[in-house]
């Protein structure tokens, strides 16, 4: 198998599949972010829709459940002029490799240009894109713990419609790093686009081991964490990771970790809150933060439509030109 | 006697610190003579060895054998096939068949199979515990005395060190040798890689090594205590070297085995989630591979297959969905002897650690010598070709050569004697 961020991209270096944000280029990363903005202009239009995926079918293949994402994807494909099949196929203990083999053909038999995969394994849209399906285009709506690139992006376009540049930046991200695909995008993605330090910040069952190595420094403790800090990122704290002994209760991991107002004065006075929700108010955010003039948590869902609407339109552009070639030669 | 006569070979024979380019003369399943002709008799057959070299026949400690119970995964004629292409004379089974081997029909069945199939020796390993399940003792004495080599649990948990320590008191009893694997699975928490920095990037659960060297430091602390005859397998980690050493060094009498793929590869391997390198143990740090192989090099470590073959099917996954396991007795010694190519062993040591070495742990003689039973390979040393599914006798096809060039290839394999392929 072929080193994983190379699956996405075309020979030319072009998006074909969206997957991963590890091992893009700032150019290609930039274009994405570039590109969204172009479609916030019109999302402000009254005639919100363009035509670049017209005729095109895209299917909302959701293993998991999760109607925000699924949502913002169906409304981006929709705002395309693509035709939409939205398919919530919860997972079945039973339904291994094969099963998810013979829908995604029985999918691809019917023409379908585009899929949106959120799956519970870790490296599941990699699969389906380099093994399934390879000449239907694979947007990663979240895969695991792995990568969930299209909230990291709407993240990075959220920073720098806020802060101007996300170079320079010191960006904390703050939680349950350990089972987290958003943040694993976030530190690749703002690794390259040029922010100064990435840190995460949480106790130590919840920071996954290594995490130097991705770029990211370790911290357990908000008023170091946080000094210096352009931009606070809180990552949403699941309740059984108390049941899996990885903490002890919600009320011990918000006196240590919620942001409050006082922990967030530690940061920059012009930093930005950022949560890529649903947010538990009173576990992980308190809700005068959440709700105060410091946090952009309500600009990143409008942005998000934007993301997606750029990746898609992207991604079918790179795919069908390697069909075209294809049926060319 | 009428013989055969194998001309010209190099042979290479640790057990007897034999390294040297004679004529080997075999009649009624045993070396009869080297160097010399023997003193009556007549020649039936005579190979020329020229450029070839003659090594005991490989013994695997543990591969999975897909019969009884999963004939999608192969037959036990493709896999013992498969075996002695790899230069394999003997294997170890694993008791995981369905049924588990923890009775003596299954051993017998077994046996059977493997000796209607007529390939590699197979030697059944019986399950320690009934239905593998880790509470209560399998019968131990009686799969022993139907022809059980040793008692494994497999990568299956033993309830608690309770059980662990009346199964290692009534195996000693009856000085019935077990097959110990080291893996805490509560440590191990569903995880599918080694943890550390690849596992974290990927998003994938890990394995600590805790996992490993827990379980490893139960198991020794309660083998000293009742004195059973333990043999560690499919040992993972370097830690868990440091700690074998130790135990002997403190006086016990211990072996231990890692499989080929954790001397050959990391978990680097599974950047870009091939499920190929979804197996157990994990693939784990080059320090850890770096530390297995000196343990190899020093003539402490014995090298097993941990052969598993899998249908197209059960690797078709993401990867943490995979079934885990790789298929390896084909290629086994050419794939074995890139580790001699790359400097890392020499041919004694890997020679020692897949023949000599596990012969000694199973009680058995396996020695190209005179009067010793001829159990050999005829390898060809230079042979370069690329591997195909073609060249697989394994049905499983989850194999890490396909596709890639290889040196080496086994040439004739001789049980008792006869030649097997």
């Amino acid at each position: 198998m072929t080193d994983p961020s190379k699956v996405q991209l075309t020979e030319d270096g072009r998006l074909k599949h969206f997957l991963t944000t590890e091992g893009l280029s700032k150019d290609l990363l930039t274009e994405i972010l570039d590109t969204a903005d172009s479609f916030i202009s019109t999302q402000e239009r009254a005639v919100k829709t363009v035509p670049l995926l017209r005729g095109k079918t895209v299917v909302n293949l959701f293993f998991e459940n999760s109607t925000r994402t699924r949502s913002t994807f169906e409304l981006a494909a929709k705002r395309l002029s693509a035709d939409i099949l939205n398919l919530d196929i919860a997972r079945s203990a039973t339904s291994k490799g094969e099963t998810l083999m013979d829908t995604l053909w029985n999918l691809e038999a019917m023409y379908s240009d585009m899929f949106v995969v959120r799956h519970a394994d870790s490296g599941a849209a990699h699969f389906i894109a380099e093994q399934v399906t390879p000449n239907v285009a694979i947007i990663n709506a979240g895969d695991g713990r792995h990568a969930h690139p299209t909230q990291a992006m709407l993240d990075m376009l959220t920073i720098r419609r806020h802060k101007d540049s996300i170079e320079g930046k010191v960006v904390a991200i703050v939680g349950d790093i350990l089972h987290s695909r958003v943040a694993r995008s976030q530190i690749y993605a703002l690794r390259t686009l040029g922010a100064a330090e990435v840190r995460v910040i949480g106790p130590g069952t919840l920071l996954p081991r290594d995490i130097e190595g991705m770029g990211a420094k370790p911290f357990y403790d908000m008023k170091q964490g946080l000094a210096d800090c352009d931009v606070v990122i809180m990552l949403r704290l699941q309740k059984e990771r108390m049941q899996n002994a990885l903490l002890p209760s919600e009320s011990e991991f918000f006196k240590l970790y919620g942001l409050t107002e006082e922990k967030l004065a530690f940061a920059r006075p012009d930093a930005i809150v950022m949560h890529p929700g649903p947010i538990n108010r009173g576990v992980e955010i308190e809700s005068a933060v959440a709700d105060g003039n410091q946090s952009v948590i309500l600009n990143q869902v409008s942005y998000g439509i934007a993301v997606r609407m750029a990746v898609m339109a992207m991604a079918m552009s790179g795919q069908q030109t390697l069909i075209n070639s294809e049926e060319n030669a | 006697m009428r013989y055969l006569h194998i001309q010209n070979a190099r042979i290479i024979d640790p057990a007897s610190q034999t390294d040297t380019i004679a004529d080997v003369f075999v009649a009624n399943g045993a070396i009869r003579t080297i160097g010399r002709r023997p003193d009556a008799g007549e020649i039936e057959e005579t190979i020329d060895a020229t450029g070839l070299w003659l090594l005991p026949g490989l013994i695997d400690l543990g591969g999975h054998l897909p019969e009884p119970g999963f004939p999608q995964k192969g037959t036990m004629a493709s896999e013992t096939k498969a075996a002695c292409a790899g230069g394999f004379t003997h294997i170890c089974s694993l008791p995981d068949t369905k049924p588990v081997a923890d009775t003596s029909a299954v051993i017998k069945l077994i046996e059977e199979k493997a000796a209607k199939a007529g390939y590699a020796r197979v030697l059944p390993l019986g399950a320690m515990t009934q239905g593998l399940a880790g509470e209560q003792l399998a019968n131990m004495v009686t799969l022993f005395e139907a022809g059980a080599v040793a008692l494994s649990n497999v990568r299956q948990p033993i309830r608690d060190s309770y059980v662990l320590r009346r199964l290692m008191e009534y195996a000693a009893t009856y000085d019935i040798p077990l097959f110990l694997t080291a893996n805490d699975v509560t440590l191990a928490a569903g995880g599918c890689m080694h943890e550390g920095e690849v596992a974290t990037r990927m998003g994938l659960a890990g394995i600590p090594e805790t996992a490993e060297t827990i379980a490893l430091a139960q198991i020794l602390l309660l083998a000293e205590q009742t004195g059973v005859r333990a043999h560690i397998s499919q040992v993972s980690c370097g830690r868990s070297i440091r700690m074998i050493t130790d135990a002997r060094q403190r006086g016990m009498r211990i072996s231990a085995d890692t499989p080929l793929a954790n001397l050959l590869y990391t978990d680097a391997q599974v950047t870009g989630y091939n499920s190929l390198y979804n197996v157990q143990p994990p693939l784990r740090s080059e320090a850890d591979r770096q530390a297995l192989i000196a343990a190899v090099a020093a003539g402490d470590l014995a090298i097993s297959s941990n052969h598993r073959p899998h249908e197209i099917a059960a690797k078709k996954a993401p990867f943490s969905d995979a079934e885990s396991g790789m298929s390896q007795y084909d290629c086994f010694l050419p794939m074995a002897m890139t580790l001699v190519s790359a400097g890392e062993l020499s041919l004694d040591a890997l020679i020692n650690a897949v023949s000599v070495l596990p012969a000694q742990i199973l009680g058995m003689a396996q020695s190209v010598q005179e009067n010793s039973a001829f159990n050999a390979v005829l390898f060809d040393p230079e042979t370069e070709r690329t591997i195909t599914a073609r060249d697989l006798n394994s049905r499983g096809h989850n194999h890490p050569a396909l596709g890639r060039s290889l040196k080496g290839q086994v040439q004739r394999v001789f049980i008792d004697g006869q030649q097997i392929c």
